[in-house]
């Protein structure tokens, strides 16, 4: 398997220097109507009349569709697609109504003369403690709210140490450069068996999963929808699910006469339409013997989702595996809000609790005067917690340990605030991290011999960015025993076949089990020696070892912060992550998305948060100049680096899942090395200045 | 579309004369990808906050969402797809392919402008005399936002051009 961890440069690389990589809006359709958004004005209500005629009276505008006009959707089921259905209003910026038009400009100042009438009702729109009560039925995919073993009061009582404290994370929202697009075209009639009649080119984290969430709403076969993603431009969680603009621009198509229809989410459409993180407020109690050794482990987490979708984000999950402790609870509880449709950002759950949990031990560590690596290093355990299998591989220590001598972690003075250099106040900080290896069902792979020693792979994976075009031809090379530039490789559209979404860490994982199956597959049918057209598809063979091994991945994050003793400005000079996370199948790639997360950590812990307005609940600061994310002069000296090993109980490339993990406890590391560069420990993410200046002393 | 909201302009764009008529409301931005079917130049935030449609114009680098088309008559465009030798047509600038090299890019959106900002800042720097150590190159092409977060890699490629530049 020479080409599975070779680092490959990537091959689409050339098509995006230049930029003749074809986005969504980047293909050219002929004779399309562009679509522009109406969005509501009113966080709850209803709409009582929607006033086109204004609009329709400008120059090339062609039609107006709201509730009252727009095509039915056989499915309202999921109210976050069953757009334009009926005239209910569940959040500000909700659409309610689409302008077509023969051009961009005249879509946009068309959207600008609709006129909405509502008949406004009062919101809940604040997320407060006190309404976050209600028990979600499960998590996201399929945990249980809460878990409880042993009895967590007693053993707090009886802690010789005891942590209690209360973390808060703002909203956050994933901004991938590239914002949200859909390119509809119906071509054929829903009701003849003359194969797809619907192409729709989104920019999206799966296309299959685009295709099945429209044949539901639209009442049709799937098979008769082609989806195509040849390159997106990011989508961090925000484009693992469809969102409202596929279904209008759906629906908008329908009424054309076949025309298709260009609708594009603008960036301030994106704060209300695409999905983002919600705010927590996490209390975590942590009870600890003498020696440091934790006896009681208490997580819970308090968040809002939306009247229209229950979202819940999962922060306690990653408290559940991560230490060993004889007594331990964890729960989620929700507050249901008039408000946007919360939804995936990376490393959902994970990433906020991890700051919550990774703080805690930073602070029992204190409270200890055990070295904060140290404490890590005698809670780590052999044996997940919870469910009291073995883990398929957990190389936390080692991580540890070689991430504490390559950023000179000896040389840390324990003591806070003992490390300056003129006006900045140097600290060090460390937090662990973990992800779930995931490996989904319900992937298939093709492979079809070319002329003698090539081939062709076809897989409806996506690339986003994670150079999964690059990495699954590797491990197509390798099983079939040919070079990389001998396979040629086919994904982003539901012409090929079925695959889960690029996200939660999975699709190596996951596509590259079911073509390496699918390899296996094609020998067993076509022999060493194939002739050209000969192929076969096969779907993923899932390893029995998943089902009775914990897997996961697990990183140490170390950072160093320099915090201005006169501004409260907060610089990170160094930041290191060591990770374990299987074979690694190509280590150019794989570094890129390590530093991309971490860097992505690094913005969330210092720069991050979206601002509501508190009547109407909508984002205020809905723009990049507002909404504040990581730029060139903020990342200074940023490296990962990562264990030699492999995993084959998880996938027979022994790799495990890499793209999130690096923003899990990276956000942590800085909060830790902000505290001990200053003493003050802030509990609420963004670390901002005005949040460091208020604690000062004089 | 009435007449009065149209208006003729001529653009060099990747060493191409072009001729076209624009709304006057567009912007150049819309102009390149919707009129000509230039689309190397990406719209990440269409409010001059982000670089993803930074291109080269009259030879600096340019935020095209912040540019009426109308007010770009007679004037030369370069985008990454024409930034290379003759036009694009004789390989990949060096920046490009230091990029490469680096692999200082994920997605690849905001990537061409990326590569325009940076050729414009090249530029910028020998024009100044300025030397284009790490601090310098960081600050001069933070404009040009990366949600993928390849800052360390876009840092390596350039500070490899500016040392083979002399600039560095």
């Amino acid at each position: 398997m020479s080409s599975v961890g070779s680092p490959l440069l990537r091959v689409d690389g050339q098509q995006k220097v230049t930029g003749e990589a074809t986005y969504t809006m980047d293909h050219h359709t002929a004779d399309p109507l562009h679509g522009w958004l109406v969005q509501s004005t009113v966080a709850k209500g209803r709409v009582t009349a929607v006033h086109a005629d204004r609009a329709l009276e400008h120059g090339g505008v062609v039609s107006v569709i709201d509730h009252t006009n727009a095509p039915r959707l056989a499915d309202t089921d999921d109210l976050e697609l069953a757009v334009l259905q009926g005239d209910r209003v569940r959040f500000r910026g909700q659409v309610v109504a689409c302008v077509l038009a023969e051009t961009p400009e005249a879509a946009r100042h068309g959207a600008e003369l609709v006129r909405v009438e509502y008949d406004e009702e009062a919101a809940d729109v604040a997320f407060r403690e006190a309404a976050a009560t209600l028990r979600p039925d499960e998590l996201d995919p399929d945990n249980d709210a809460d878990t409880m073993q042993g009895d967590v009061e007693a053993a707090l009582a009886d802690a010789a140490h005891v942590v209690d404290q209360t973390y808060r994370t703002p909203f956050e929202h994933n901004n991938p450069m590239e914002p949200h697009a859909t390119l509809a075209h119906w071509h054929g009639d829903p009701d003849s068996d003359e194969g797809h009649v619907l192409t729709v080119c989104t920019s999206t984290q799966s296309v299959h999963g685009v295709a099945a969430s429209l044949a539901r709403i639209l009442g049709i076969d799937a098979g008769k929808i082609r989806v195509v993603a040849s390159y997106v431009g990011g989508g961090f969680g925000s484009k693992g699910l469809p969102h409202c603009h596929d279904a209008v621009a759906v629906l908008a198509a329908r009424t054309t006469g076949g025309r298709p229809v260009k609708l594009a989410v603008t960036r301030q459409q994106m704060f209300a339409l695409t999905g983002y993180r919600t705010a927590t407020i996490q209390r975590v109690r942590l009870g600890a013997d003498q020696d440091g050794r934790l006896t009681a482990i208490d997580h819970r987490s308090l968040e809002q989702t939306s009247t229209s979708k229950q979202f819940v984000e999962e922060s306690a999950l990653v408290t559940r595996s991560m230490y060993a402790a004889g007594s331990r609870r964890t729960s989620h509880r929700v507050a249901l809000l008039d408000v946007a449709v919360p939804s995936w950002m990376r490393a959902p759950g994970e990433m906020p609790g991890a700051y919550a949990l990774e703080s805690a031990m930073d602070e029992l560590a204190v409270v200890l005067g055990i070295d904060p690596v140290e404490l890590r290093i005698r809670n780590d355990t052999q044996t997940d917690p919870e469910s009291g299998k073995p883990f398929s591989s957990r190389r936390l220590v080692e991580c540890l340990r070689l991430g504490a001598e390559r950023f000179g972690w000896s040389r840390r003075d324990a003591r806070p605030g003992a490390s300056r250099d003129g006006d900045w106040l140097v600290g060090l900080g460390m937090a662990a991290a973990s992800y779930p290896a995931n490996v989904f069902p319900g992937n298939r792979a093709t492979v079809r011999a070319l002329e003698p020693g090539r081939f062709v792979v076809e897989i409806g994976a996506v690339d986003i960015g994670t150079g999964a075009w690059t990495v699954l031809g590797q491990i197509a090379a390798a099983a079939l025993g040919a070079e990389p530039d001998d396979v040629e490789m086919r994904i982003g559209d539901t012409s090929y076949p079925k695959a889960s979404v690029a996200g939660g860490s999975s699709g190596t994982a996951s596509w590259g089990t079911a073509i390496t199956s699918a390899v296996a597959a094609f020998r067993k049918e076509h022999g060493d020696d194939p002739h050209p057209g000969d192929e076969t598809t096969a779907d993923a063979e899932r390893s029995s070892d998943l089902e009775h091994y914990a897997t996961h991945s697990y990183g140490a994050h170390f950072v160093e912060a320099r915090v201005h003793r006169l501004t409260g400005e907060v610089r990170v000079p160094r930041m290191l992550g060591v990770f374990s996370a299987g074979r690694v199948v190509n280590p150019v790639t794989a570094r890129s998305q390590f530093i991309g997360a971490m860097t992505m950590g690094l913005s969330a812990a210092l720069l991050e948060e979206s601002w509501r307005d508190p009547r109407y609940g909508h984002v205020v600061t809905q723009d990049l100049a507002t909404y504040h994310v990581a730029a060139h002069a903020d990342v200074r000296d940023l490296e990962a680096v990562w264990l030699d090993e492999d995993d084959f109980r998880v996938t027979p490339m022994g790799a495990r899942g890499i793209g999130e993990i690096g923003i899990v406890g990276s956000p942590a590391a800085v909060a830790n090395a902000v505290h001990h560069a200053t003493g003050i420990r802030i509990r609420d993410l963004p670390i901002t200045p005005d949040k460091l200046l208020a604690r000062f002393d004089g | 579309m009435g007449a009065r909201l149209q208006i003729e302009i001529g653009l060099t764009v990747d060493g191409a004369e072009r001729r076209l008529l624009v709304d006057t409301r567009s912007t150049l931005l819309d102009a390149l990808r919707d009129r000509l079917g230039v689309t190397s130049p990406k719209k990440g935030c269409d409010h001059g906050q982000c670089g993803s449609c930074t291109v080269l114009l009259d030879g600096r680098r340019h935020l095209t969402c912040l540019t009426l088309a109308a007010a770009a008559d007679g004037r030369e465009v370069v985008t990454a797809a024409g930034i290379g030798p003759d036009h694009g047509r004789g390989g990949l600038h060096p920046v490009q392919q230091a990029f490469l090299r680096h692999d200082a890019l994920q997605c690849g959106y905001c990537t061409p402008g990326q590569v325009c900002s940076a050729v414009g800042m090249l530029a910028e720097a020998a024009a100044e005399e300025v030397t284009l150590d790490d601090a310098e190159i960081r600050e001069r092409m933070s404009g040009n936002l990366c949600r993928c977060g390849a800052y360390v890699n876009i840092l390596a490629a350039l500070r490899d051009v500016a040392r083979s530049e002399g600039t560095g």
